[in-house]
């Protein structure tokens, strides 16, 4: 056997758990205010920068800012949720699909503004260096953060699944009107999902300010796969969009290493087709 | 008509009589024109820090053509064009955003809209030719001296000129440096991975080596073509792992340099030799990576080193890190040329009107010590408009610093073969 499939298998499970972590963010967001938030990628270069400023100026390992990060991006989402989407959450479809995509313009360049479009690298992290096992090469951040994400997951669907505020979630992505008849302040689950949502991306972010370049837009090409993830998933299932991240991590890796590196992106998002027309809803969505 | 109209009549009209020479003059007086050219580069968007540098570039070599300089540079010397009455060049900035179908857009509307009589730029070769191909339909001259794809100048446009070297050029000099390398340094290299980005610029580079490696008699055992803002490239190196070469080619921009970097360290991939174009040279490449870029050599047309031969690269260096804080990288280096060509273009047509000013940009002869290049000028071939003058040199990082290292005659240090492994490295 090859050995170099051993090494993209494991590459695979590693970018895959990040881009799960990526899209269950923004699946919730969809799953519970059918809002499709195009800012998700610039919640993710936000958490990336924050990282990278505490790093910089208060030599804080991004491991440490993890819930610095996700507090921030927490108030933000909300924030962005209560001044700004829920305003248009009443009015008509086109202006909802709109708002979104305006603030992902605005945090780009907010951030080109103050920070300048240079790269930034994390240098020296905690977590460094390869453990060679093998013939795999494991990067150490990389695993890390892979794992991290996994756990993160697990977390959240165990609030989602165990605590009475994460059924209240469930509950109003399932059917809004009746989790109004039962009692549940749809407002406050809006604004709720919305920050836990820029949460879970503001983590992935930290994750990845470990080892990836961070820069004004390193949003895009991460946010439109989280797009095609959550789609593949289903939407609003946080199981499926976990699922979908992993398989579309194997996509690329190996499309990559077996095809042709330079369509690599082409495979994934041609999966994401074949899937939706044999399946519309999904792997796993309603 | 009484006393007092007449006396009216006489004294508006001896004020009038008066007056006459000053508003003659001020009416017929040509007051000192603006020229202005459009400069196109990628201000925002992925390569926004490449296009803030090249700006840079361009901007400096505008401040001294219009100021008075004591510099051996075209029209440094005095204030302005001055067979135009001391005219003064103005740069129109256009945003491309790094992407080919804005070139053309913006093109068309510095042109049509700001009314430039030239335009400059756009760094990234799939943005300068749809930009010039705009131009050229609007037959304003565009002066290149910033993109490398060899393409740019076989298209058989009458008003587009690159002083620059092209890419053919430098992926020339890499395989003449590979022979120099079995001569001089006894170094053989047998097999070679060629990696590069999937747009003009790339693809093109791409090309071209796979035609020298035939020609030079290399065998190629990868070739692998990428997005430049991927994700994750683990594929990519794997698949060069694999495939084992001598030596890495790798043609990118800097948001990929800096990504195969830390996977090729990651994923322990060690060729004898690493020689690459754009991206790592870029001055956002080193501050990014450190000393996991030592050892990467680097196609150039410009190293500060170069000022040991030639003062006038400090003395311009000098100029610009006073006034944006930083040494002048390659980039800024390249783009700061176009607007020397230029002017001293329409200085000598005498006027901005386009045909004219072909016409002078066809007769441009440039010597090489008024120019902070290695070349022996700047002088139009007549059929493709490439500056035939234009050469490159290889510079290789030590110590985090760009130095010189080919041809072995110009340069400053010795050139270290081969590619220190990575686990031997701190």
């Amino acid at each position: 056997m090859d050995s170099g499939v051993l090494q993209q298998l494991v590459n695979s499970l590693l970018i895959g758990s990040v881009y799960s972590l990526v899209a269950i963010g923004l699946t919730l967001i969809w799953g519970v205010m059918n809002i499709i938030n195009f800012a998700h990628g610039e919640f993710l270069m936000l958490g990336m920068f924050i990282a990278f400023w505490f790093y910089t100026l208060l030599h804080l390992d991004p491991l440490f800012s993890i819930p610095i990060c996700a507090a921030v991006l927490f108030i933000l989402g909300a924030a962005i949720y209560r001044f700004i989407v829920s305003k248009v959450m009443s009015g008509p479809l086109l202006a909802q699909l709109v708002v979104t995509f305006g603030v992902s313009i605005f945090l780009a360049n907010l951030a080109v503004m103050l920070w300048t479009p240079d790269f930034r690298l994390i240098e020296k992290p905690l977590l460094s260096g390869t453990w060679s096992l093998g013939a795999v090469q494991l990067s150490i951040p990389k695993f890390a953060a892979s794992l991290g994400s996994v756990l993160v997951s697990a977390g959240i669907l165990l609030f989602l699944k165990k605590t009475k505020t994460g059924k209240a979630i469930l509950a109003v992505e399932m059917n809004r009107e009746s989790a109004l008849l039962m009692g549940i302040n749809t407002e406050r689950i809006n604004a709720l999902s919305f920050g836990v949502g820029a949460a879970l991306v503001g983590i992935a972010g930290a994750f990845l300010s470990m080892y990836y370049y961070i820069y004004p837009q390193v949003g895009g090409l991460f946010g439109l796969i989280s797009f095609c993830i959550v789609a593949l998933g289903g939407f609003g299932s946080i199981e499926g969009a976990f699922l979908a991240g992993i398989l579309i991590g194997f996509v690329q890796t190996l499309g990559g290493y077996y095809f042709d590196p330079a369509y690599k992106y082409a495979i994934v998002f041609l999966v994401y087709l074949i899937t939706v027309w044999i399946r519309p809803q999904g792997l796993l969505g309603w | 008509m009484g006393n007092v109209t007449r006396r009216r009549f006489l004294i508006g009209g001896s004020a009038l009589a008066v007056s006459m020479p000053w508003l003659v003059s001020e009416t017929f007086a040509a007051p000192t024109k603006t020229i202005k050219i459009g400069g196109l580069y990628p201000l925002t968007g992925n390569l926004a820090s490449t296009g803030l540098d090249c700006k840079r570039g361009a901007e400096m070599a505008v401040e001294i053509i219009n100021g008075k300089y004591d510099l051996n540079l075209p029209l440094a010397k005095t204030e302005g064009l001055p067979n135009l009455g001391g005219a003064k060049i103005e740069v129109v900035w256009a945003d491309t955003k790094g992407e080919p179908k804005n070139g053309q857009a913006e093109a068309e509307r510095v042109v049509t809209q700001d009314g430039v009589v030239g335009v400059i730029g756009a760094y990234q070769s799939a943005v300068t030719k749809t930009a010039s191909q705009a131009t050229e339909r609007l037959r304003i001259p565009y002066v290149c001296s910033d993109s490398s794809s060899p393409t740019l100048t076989e298209r058989g446009l009458k008003y587009f000129f690159r002083v620059s070297p092209h890419d053919g050029i430098f992926a020339h000099d890499q395989f003449n440096f590979l022979k120099d390398l079995e001569k001089v340094k006894k170094q053989k290299v047998q097999t070679l991975g060629l990696l590069y980005e999937n747009t003009e610029f790339g693809s093109n580079v791409g090309k071209q080596e796979n035609k020298y490696a035939q020609e030079y008699g290399y065998q190629v055992v990868a070739d692998i073509s990428y997005t430049a803002n991927a994700t994750d490239v683990t594929s990519e190196v794997g698949r060069l792992t694999k495939a084992n070469p001598d030596v890495l080619m790798h043609a990118s921009y800097i948001t990929d340099a800096i990504l195969f970097t830390k996977t090729f360290k990651e994923m322990g991939f060690n060729p004898k030799g690493m020689l690459t174009m754009a991206g790592y040279i870029e001055p956002g490449y080193l501050p990014a990576v450190k000393a996991d870029g030592d050892y990467v050599i680097v196609r150039s047309t410009f190293a500060l080193d170069l000022a040991k031969s030639k003062p006038l690269v400090a003395k311009v260096n000098e100029l610009f890190k006073k006034k944006y804080g930083v040494d002048m990288s390659e980039n800024a280096a390249r783009s700061f040329t176009a607007p020397f060509v230029f002017a001293d273009a329409i200085n000598r047509a005498r006027t901005t009107e386009p045909e004219a000013v072909v016409k002078a940009l066809h007769e441009t002869n440039i010597p090489g010590d008024q120019v902070i290049y290695p070349w022996k000028g700047v002088r139009f071939d007549p059929q493709f408009n490439q500056n035939i003058y234009a050469t490159g040199t290889l510079v290789q990082v030590q110590n985090q610093q760009y130095a010189t290292v080919w041809p072995f005659e110009a340069a400053a240090k010795d050139v270290v073969w081969p590619f220190p492994a990575w686990k031997s490295r701190k």
